[in-house]
């Protein structure tokens, strides 16, 4: 049912708008991880990135796709959490961070041990439009010591355009997506957000819709 | 057949012949030389396959399912030309209000209302952007921004939007009616760019504007301009209102202002430094790729045919 209901989402209402609204500029689709247990790290601008890239998987696969989000966001209220948990299917994670860590991620944990594909978005919140911020270490915590799961970074542009932080209003943009090749696996938590953000800065320069006059 | 005028319906009969011929020559170059490889060539012609196809069906659908299609390729165009050229982030908003100039514009033209279709996008979508830029109040970048702004609507609605009206000007060639108008500019348009492609490669030395387009040449543009014209001055009595005489007159017009409106966007592609506008259609690049040359000709032809016949 829930299945069911993601899937009418997702083709009538989220791809007419990715695809048609929107507009993608796609380049290393072949990069696209489309077995899990997979992990997609990404760089945030607009709540529209989470839908970009579950976009670009086919609508059988889109139960296997589960975007990790913050709890105290999504959570905030019965109609939102239920349209989080059932329509997009997201791991809450608290951002509060009283909670050890095994617990903390357990949830991520459990998903990637069924062979789904997570979507991450390492830098934690949406941020200033367009602009990459700090790259935290969480994403580390849920891939070290699993040696099935690879991380595939993921640049985008042009989302935090159509519909930035605190604006309901969409106005349509082309939007690059840049998928890059899988990161080789890390021995610490600052090799991997070096190897994201080195990684972030290398996709960058195919984007088409951040040139500078 | 539903109602085509018969000279359009040979006329599309003759572009899906080309396409065809086209498809098969391929297919003999991969089977001839398998080891090489003709991905481009083949995402090109596939996609010619799908733009030819779509036109026709809205074509032969109504003039109101056309002027729908061209409504959209403007909504495409202008939505790649925001997200390539650098735009403010506070001019979200007015953005928003150059899109709704689209459906006004189309609406103009289907219900025919020459005088308002004509200054709609030049006079009031021209006040009223810089109206609301001040509203919003952000005065750092005010003149680059309300100048790009309104360059866009202008080539992406404006300019388009002439295509689409030449379907409700009153028919004056019954056999080829007013899709007739429509196929003689698209195909001379493209024909055009191909004839100068091919002139150039054939014969092509002095280069004519080497900082914008290296490739360019002056036997290019001069083969493709005298050809264009020869074939122009055939075609045009047989899908247009117009005598032989302007027919060559109106190719000419085509050539040489297809010509200009390339190196006018190839220019703009370069300020960016980026190769293609988008990647909407393999092989082609983005929608302004494709439509650079037809921004140029549309209200150049239509104003001329208009003078001459109406």
């Amino acid at each position: 049912m829930d299945r069911l209901l993601k899937i009418l989402f997702f083709a009538f209402i989220v791809r007419p708008i990715v695809f048609v609204v929107l507009g993608l500029n796609l380049r290393g689709k072949q990069n696209l991880p489309l077995q899990g247990p997979a992990m997609i790290a990404a760089n945030h601008n607009s709540h529209l990135d989470t839908l970009v890239l579950m976009s670009l998987y086919p609508l059988s696969k889109l139960h296997k796709v589960r975007p990790v989000a913050a709890a105290d966001y999504f959570l905030k209220n019965r109609f939102l959490a239920w349209f989080a948990l059932n329509c997009i299917g997201i791991i809450p994670i608290s951002r509060a961070g009283r909670q050890r860590k095994a617990e903390l991620f357990a949830g991520c944990h459990q998903s990637l041990d069924q062979g789904d594909i997570l979507i991450l978005f390492p830098e934690g919140s949406r941020g200033n439009p367009e602009e990459l911020s700090e790259i935290k270490r969480g994403i580390y915590h849920i891939v070290h010591d699993r040696i099935d799961t690879r991380v595939t970074p993921v640049m985008m542009h042009g989302l935090g355009r159509a519909l930035p932080r605190g604006e309901a209003l969409l106005v349509p943009f082309n939007c690059d997506v840049i998928i890059g090749n899988e990161l080789p696996e890390a021995e610490t938590g600052e090799q991997l957000v070096n190897e994201i953000k080195a990684a972030f800065l290398e996709l960058q320069k195919y984007c088409i819709t951040c040139r500078q006059v | 057949m539903l109602d085509i005028p018969p000279h359009s319906f040979y006329a599309m009969l003759v572009v899906l012949g080309l396409l065809l011929t086209a498809t098969t020559c391929r297919l003999i170059l991969a089977r001839r030389k398998p080891d090489k490889d003709y991905t481009e060539l083949r995402q090109r012609i596939q996609s010619w396959w799908w733009m030819i196809g779509i036109l026709f069906v809205c074509l032969v659908i109504s003039p109101t399912a056309a002027i729908i299609l061209f409504a959209f390729i403007s909504f495409l165009a202008l939505k790649e030309f925001f997200s390539i050229v650098p735009t403010r982030q506070a001019d979200r908003r007015v953005l928003f209000w150059a899109y709704v100039s689209i459906p006004i514009q189309y609406y103009l033209v289907s219900i025919g209302w020459y005088g308002m279709f004509i200054i709609f996008i030049p006079v009031y979508v021209f006040l009223l952007l810089p109206m609301r830029m001040v509203l919003i109040g952000e005065t750092k970048g005010f003149i680059h921004s309300a100048g790009t702004i309104h360059w866009a609507v202008m080539l992406t609605v404006f300019c388009i939007s002439h295509i689409a009206y030449l379907l409700v000007l009153p028919v004056e060639n019954p056999a080829a009616g007013s899709i007739g108008l429509v196929i003689f500019l698209l195909f001379m348009t493209q024909f055009n760019d191909v004839c100068q492609y091919i002139w150039g490669k054939l014969l092509g030395k002095h280069k004519i504007i080497p900082k914008v387009s290296p490739n360019k040449t002056w036997e290019g543009f001069l083969g493709g301009v005298l050809t264009i014209a020869v074939v122009s001055g055939f075609l045009g009595p047989y899908l247009t209102p117009l005598t032989f005489r302007f027919s060559v007159m109106a190719g000419l017009l085509i050539s040489v202002s297809g010509f200009i409106g390339d190196v006018v966007i190839s220019s703009l592609k370069r300020d960016l430094e980026i190769k293609d506008s988008g990647t909407l259609i393999p092989g082609h690049g983005g929608i302004l790729d494709r439509c650079d040359s037809l921004i140029f000709t549309s209200p150049l032809f239509f104003h001329f045919l208009y003078y001459v016949n109406y």
